[in-house]
């Protein structure tokens, strides 16, 4: 059975509608990015899945429950990352992380919990003098106390400076090799392409495409051959590179002419995720 | 009930290490009694002693400040910011949380209780003529029925910065209308109309009744019933508009 399945999902907002029926499912043990530009719809979906939004049309099931419907045995096996959130700032860390142990049945140790998001040195620190980094890898390790099967990271990174970003991957990777499954959400496609298994581009509130990085590459994967001839630049996509650039170059020599800053190179998922996500007419 | 009791635990430990509850809701009605009765202590007011009158306006004024603004205020702090939604998302059940926000309340009140007695019987001389089933039944019921109308205020604030100047907005008049401070006898008519319904009026009275004159519950059903009433509205209205997450996001 799969850890989350939508079907069909629906939510509108007054008279606008924002998710136009998804449909995905997210396997046990795996990791999954739901990927797409603010606005795409991705909090929504993700606070549907939590069991805090409620859903107009579809069906969702996440740990074979309703999260529509399920109670406190629900949430007792889900660990949640939200995009803005807080928590008591005259508590210290440890007080925190103890304080959310006390909610779950069967909790990790705090103590290790600390380690786990490398927060030893601010242990005794009271959550009101934290950085940004700081209590972003606190939310983590409030999702992570509870010792749950399926983590939802709403933008783990986002505000993350280049080397927090990277300690947060390890953390993400590791929970990976726990066995438990995580849906992310993010804008960055380079950590979708570091962290999932699969992914889900979502613009607009549809889905645009499903898979591996790799099918995602393949299904998309056109060549693009760059020159520049006469002070204008020339792009060129094709499925057949060896017999396009054969034949430029052919021309090319019997004209006697140089292909300025020839280029020939593949998408990579970065490419494929803003044409993805271009909007129409840009 | 080990999960009310490990929320307790934590509401307690975030009222005392917030200044402004610590000093604020618990001191200062302390501090008041202890200055009030001091300069009005030996008048005779409504017929009773200084000391005793102030002793319980206070007691009305402090479960106010508590049981209503204190509680709006953090709550609408706690929901702006994200903590209840942070809360929400866990296994503690809404109902555990609340519980547990209103029983520290009332400890805290009956610690203060404790306190203002102490102060007005042995500070300012209060002469005392308690009826003590009626009395705990005034502080719990006051405590209580202020409680529910306090979460049913949250709803009509939007944010957190604002919280404290709306809640004292509404807290401070009925304070005085009521005569916690000083006889409602004087008046004009109009407010005194007001203070007619107002719950702090009806719990004044039944403090007083079973502090001063010894008057057991069975003197009381007026202010009880009217205590009643209000906690329903209260809690139908916090039912109905009750909201975890924030309402500026």
């Amino acid at each position: 059975m799969s850890a989350i399945e939508v079907r069909g999902l629906r939510r509108s907002y007054g008279q606008r509608e924002v998710l136009h029926g998804l449909d995905f499912d997210v396997e046990p043990g795996e990791v999954f990015a739901l990927l797409g530009p603010n606005g795409a719809g991705k909090t929504t979906t993700v606070e549907i899945l939590e069991g805090y939004r409620e859903r107009d049309g579809g069906r969702v099931t996440v740990l074979g429950e309703d999260p529509g419907v399920a109670g406190t045995g629900f949430r007792a096996r889900i660990g949640i990352v939200l995009q803005s959130s807080a928590v008591y700032p005259s508590l210290t860390v440890s007080e925190t992380l103890e304080l959310f142990a006390g909610y779950y049945p069967r909790p990790r140790d705090p103590g290790e919990v600390v380690r786990l998001v490398g927060l030893e040195e601010e242990r005794d620190a009271r959550v009101r003098i934290l950085s940004g980094g700081q209590l972003r890898r606190l939310d983590l390790g409030l999702a992570l106390v509870g010792d749950p099967e399926l983590l939802f990271l709403d933008e783990p990174t986002t505000g993350f400076d280049p080397a927090a970003r990277r300690r947060a991957w390890d953390t993400i990777l590791g929970l990976r090799e726990l066995g438990k499954t995580v849906l992310l959400t993010t804008h960055y496609m380079e950590e979708a392409q570091r962290l999932a298994d699969r992914l889900a581009i979502l613009r607009d509130g549809r889905l645009v495409a499903t898979g591996t990085p790799q099918e995602l590459l393949s299904a998309n994967g056109t060549v693009e051959i760059r020159f520049r001839r006469g002070g204008e630049d020339v792009v060129l996509r094709t499925d057949e590179p060896t017999r396009v650039l054969h034949e430029l170059t052919r021309e090319a020599l019997a004209a006697g002419d140089e292909l300025d800053e020839l280029e020939v190179r593949r998408p990579t998922l970065e490419d494929v995720y803003l044409e993805l996500t271009r909007e129409e007419g840009t | 009930m080990r999960l009310l009791a490990h929320e307790l635990r934590n509401q307690q430990r975030l009222f005392w290490r917030s200044r402004e509850s610590a000093v604020f809701t618990f001191a200062m009605p302390l501090a008041l009694l202890g200055l009030l009765g001091a300069v009005y202590g030996d008048r005779e007011i409504d017929g009773v002693d200084g000391a005793s009158y102030l002793l319980a306006g206070m007691l009305g004024y402090g479960i106010v400040a508590t049981a209503f603004a204190g509680l709006a205020i953090h709550l609408v702090i706690r929901r702006e910011s994200g903590v209840l939604k942070r809360v929400r998302g866990t296994p503690l059940p809404a109902a555990a949380y609340l519980a547990a926000v209103i029983l520290s309340t009332l400890l805290v009140i009956a610690l203060q209780t404790g306190a203002q007695l102490l102060i007005g019987r042995f500070a300012i001389g209060a002469d005392l003529s308690v009826a003590g089933g009626g009395f705990a039944v005034a502080v719990l019921l006051g405590t209580l029925s202020f409680a529910a109308l306090g979460l049913a205020l949250t709803a009509a604030v939007r944010s957190g910065e604002g919280s404290s100047a709306v809640v004292t907005a509404v807290y401070l008049p009925m304070v005085f209308v009521s005569g916690a401070f000083f006889s409602v006898e004087r008046l004009p008519g109009f407010l005194e109309a007001i203070a007619g319904v107002l719950p702090l009026t009806y719990l004044l009275e039944f403090l007083r009744g079973s502090l001063v004159d010894g008057e057991g519950i069975g003197s009381a059903w007026t202010p009880i019933g009217v205590l009643l009433l209000w906690a329903a509205l209260g809690i139908a209205v916090a039912l109905r508009t009750f909201r975890w997450e924030p309402r500026s996001a």
